[in-house]
């Protein structure tokens, strides 16, 4: 057969016409539906200009110019579908090893942990046999090993996770033993940690010194062999080339999104007996209202809908939360003024905010706006605060703080003969 | 309690800058430091400085400490080794440090190579220390979120004070000049790693963009850099019972883990 297209002068004329009463027919014969290819008379690809677009709801045309990246389109399939659809990155025979040591509070995985795996990636892309283990401690919350899931979308290879009660607590030395037991194993080409109080930075410090390497702490950017950290008082930057223990701060680099890991457990290395000098005697309980607001995890807030502050007041007690209040509460003498949360007040960065009776005003939202979950009591069902909560009750706040108070005094009610709390500055 | 002997505390000093116009001042967490060892009864505290005699150190002086002992060192050594060696000849029980210097690299090593060649545990981010019943010592340590964790520990060890121990008293202007710079000749150690470090004004952070590699259009990319988080619009209960509601605020703060459950301390 001849490559030479063929043109049937009767059948172009007909799908130019769109007044031909053959038209319709033949659109469908020649499987013209909008996007299909459509020739001219000499051979050339002709965009027919009457198929762009769609008929809206209401009978009229619609032509969509954000080429698929509206809302209604784009939101739907991609969030479910991101698991399955990401290419799994295998390494088969790793040669080389970056170690990573996230800290997984409460045994997930945070943003800082994910900057950081995301580095480790950057620089283990370098060499294709190079693998980024990560050196878990402790428990981790469910379906976070799964493979779908948390670390294997992060960007972990391998896992090494020393888990059991003996991990749980602070156990500075143990976990030290482990990471050298790890450094002779695989002899890693770089350690990162998150530049976190207590956990990354402890670790990255006790490793460095017995390495007796010098650490680059409070990096924040790394580029070609070099890497920039903040100096005292944040006021200088040190660029120097790139040592073997690094711990970095947040948003250091962009976290892992477009691939998925394998995940796979390795052995763990045999640890030397350790001798604790360091005894953790577990938290102590302290004063909510003693911590400063803007650190507070748990914060219970008043508004304009509360009328029983005794009430309250007890509910944030038994509850164990900090107290926090919307202005009005303050501005009304209810409160003081250091309590008040919003763009005047304190930004606050509690994992749990629990507004009682507050409205939800542009001031208030944009001081709550980095909280995790916010739970929102208020007889308005259609306020803004319910809008941004993840769980509302609709109701009188008296009656609910009450059912509260009731509930959880019932859920602790072996504990409470045990005696007071020891309450700490 | 009574103490037969007097216990000899170390504070580790060194040169602060202010933050915004970087005049030399004593260092805000080695102060912090100070004070929790002038708070503990029945201690002996000594001040240690390895560097040069700056006219800053006096506001140590000024906190009620009679002397500092400094050893002097150029400004290129590594001031471990003279740290150690004098901790050695004076055989403390207890060293305080602050988690980080305020001036130069500020990596916050030097307690670690401190404890490290001295032999001892490291306690980091201590807030407060008090004796123990059976000849340990409690010591508070600062968790984020304003939680604090008790530990025991047996001296001798060294402790890096939290910033947020409580604040340093303020520096008395006669004291501090009455007080002693007692300069002390030690050998020093050159510090040659030192060299590939290179200062330079610090930069602004970029912000981070939310999803912004990911678009493919205009409009992708200027939505991403504007739109907040759309929220999805949490549970919303309208016709349970006060009891119900609240059983569903309770399961949210014991899922969050905000509300412990088991281990009421
Ligand atoms: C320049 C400026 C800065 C501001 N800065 C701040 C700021 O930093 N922080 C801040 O909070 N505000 C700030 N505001 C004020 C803000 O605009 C709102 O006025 C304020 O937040 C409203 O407080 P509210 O939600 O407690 O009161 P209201 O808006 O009166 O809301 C009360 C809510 O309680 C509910 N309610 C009533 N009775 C009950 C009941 N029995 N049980 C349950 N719910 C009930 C109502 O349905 C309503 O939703 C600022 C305003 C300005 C102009």
């Amino acid at each position: 057969m001849s490559s030479i297209i063929r043109k049937d002068p009767r059948k172009n004329w007909i799908l130019r016409n769109r007044l031909h009463p053959l038209h319709q027919q033949m659109l469908v014969a020649e499987g013209a539906g909008n996007n299909a290819v459509v020739r001219g008379p000499s051979g050339l690809i002709r965009k027919n200009p009457h198929n762009i677009g769609f008929i809206g709801p209401n009978g009229i045309k619609r032509i969509d110019r954000l080429g698929g990246s509206g809302t209604v389109v784009a939101a739907g399939q991609r969030g479910e579908a991101v698991d399955t659809r990401l290419p799994l990155v295998q390494i088969s025979n790793p040669e080389s090893w970056i170690v990573v040591v996230p800290d997984l509070a409460g045994g997930r995985l945070t943003s800082h942990d994910r900057d950081v795996l995301g580095q480790a990636r950057q620089l283990a892309a370098a060499n294709p046999a190079c693998a980024v283990v990560a050196l878990v401690f402790g428990d981790l919350s469910e379906n976070l090993a799964d493979d779908s899931n948390g670390l294997a979308l992060a960007g972990v290879d391998r896992l090494l996770h020393f888990s059991g009660d003996d991990w749980n607590g602070y156990c500075p030395e143990q976990e030290l033993a482990a990471m050298l037991a790890v450094h002779r194993q695989l002899l890693p080409q770089h350690w990162l940690f998150p530049d976190t109080h207590l956990s990354g930075n402890d670790r990255a410090l006790r490793l460095a010194t017995r390495l007796e390497e010098r650490p680059a702490m409070h990096a924040w950017q790394i580029r070609d062999g070099r890497v920039t950290c903040r100096a005292g008082s944040e006021r200088n930057d040190v660029t120097r080339s790139l040592p073997k223990v690094v711990a970095l701060l947040a948003e250091c680099a962009m976290p892992v999104d477009d691939s998925r890991h394998e995940v796979l457990p390795m052995a763990l290395p045999e640890l030397p007996g350790v001798l604790a000098r360091i005894q953790d005697a577990g938290a102590v309980a302290v004063d909510p209202n003693q911590i400063a607001m803007a650190e507070a995890g748990f914060i219970l807030s008043a508004g304009n809908g509360i009328h029983d502050w005794e009430q309250f007041h007890e509910a944030a007690r038994v509850l164990g939360a900090t107290e926090g209040a919307s202005r009005v509460a303050v501005d009304d003498g209810f409160m003081p003024r250091f309590r008040q949360v919003g763009a005047t007040g304190t930004w606050v960065t509690a994992r749990v905010y629990v507004a009682v009776g507050i409205s939800g005003a542009v001031q208030h939202l944009q001081g709550i706006g980095a909280c995790e979950k916010v739970i929102a009591i208020n007889t308005d069902a259609g306020c803004d605060m319910v809008k941004r909560a993840d769980l509302s009750v609709i109701g009188d706040s008296q009656e609910i703080l009450a059912a509260l108070i009731e509930q959880v005094k019932a859920l602790r009610q072996p504990a409470a003969s045990e005696g007071g709390r020891h309450h700490v500055a | 309690m009574s103490l037969d002997k007097s216990l000899k505390v170390r504070v580790l000093v060194s040169v602060g800058q202010h933050p915004k116009s970087g005049r030399e001042r004593r260092a805000d967490q080695d102060s912090r430091a100070l004070e929790l060892a002038l708070g503990m009864p029945g201690f002996s505290v000594g001040l240690l400085h390895a560097g040069s005699e700056s006219p800053a150190l006096r506001e140590y002086l000024g906190m009620g400490v009679k002397a500092i002992d400094v050893l002097k060192q150029p400004s290129s050594a590594d001031v471990v080794p003279a740290l150690v060696q004098a901790l050695r000849n004076d055989s403390p029980d207890l060293v305080l440090c602050g988690t980080r210097a305020e001036t130069g690299e500020a990596s916050g090593m030097t307690p670690y190579r401190v404890a490290n060649a001295l032999g001892w545990p490291l306690v980091p981010a201590v807030v407060s220390i008090s004796r123990g019943s059976d000849g340990t010592y409690e010591v508070l340590q600062a968790l984020p979120r304003g939680q604090r964790r008790l530990l025991k520990v047996r001296t001798p060890f060294v402790a890096t004070v939290d910033p947020a121990a409580a604040e340093a008293r303020q520096s008395a202007f006669g004291p501090a000049q009455r007080g002693q710079l007692q300069a002390v000749a030690v050998a020093s150690v050159a510090d040659p790693a030192a060299n590939d470090l290179e200062f330079s004004p610090a930069r602004k952070r970029p912000k981070r963009i939310a999803a912004a590699r990911k678009a493919t259009t205009a409009a992708e990319r200027f939505k991403a850099a504007t739109v907040k988080s759309a929220s999805k619009g949490g549970q919303v209960l309208v016709k349970e019972t006060a009891a119900e509601k609240a059983s569903a605020i309770l399961n949210l703060l014991v899922a969050e883990g905000v509300i412990a459950v088991d281990s009421p301390s």
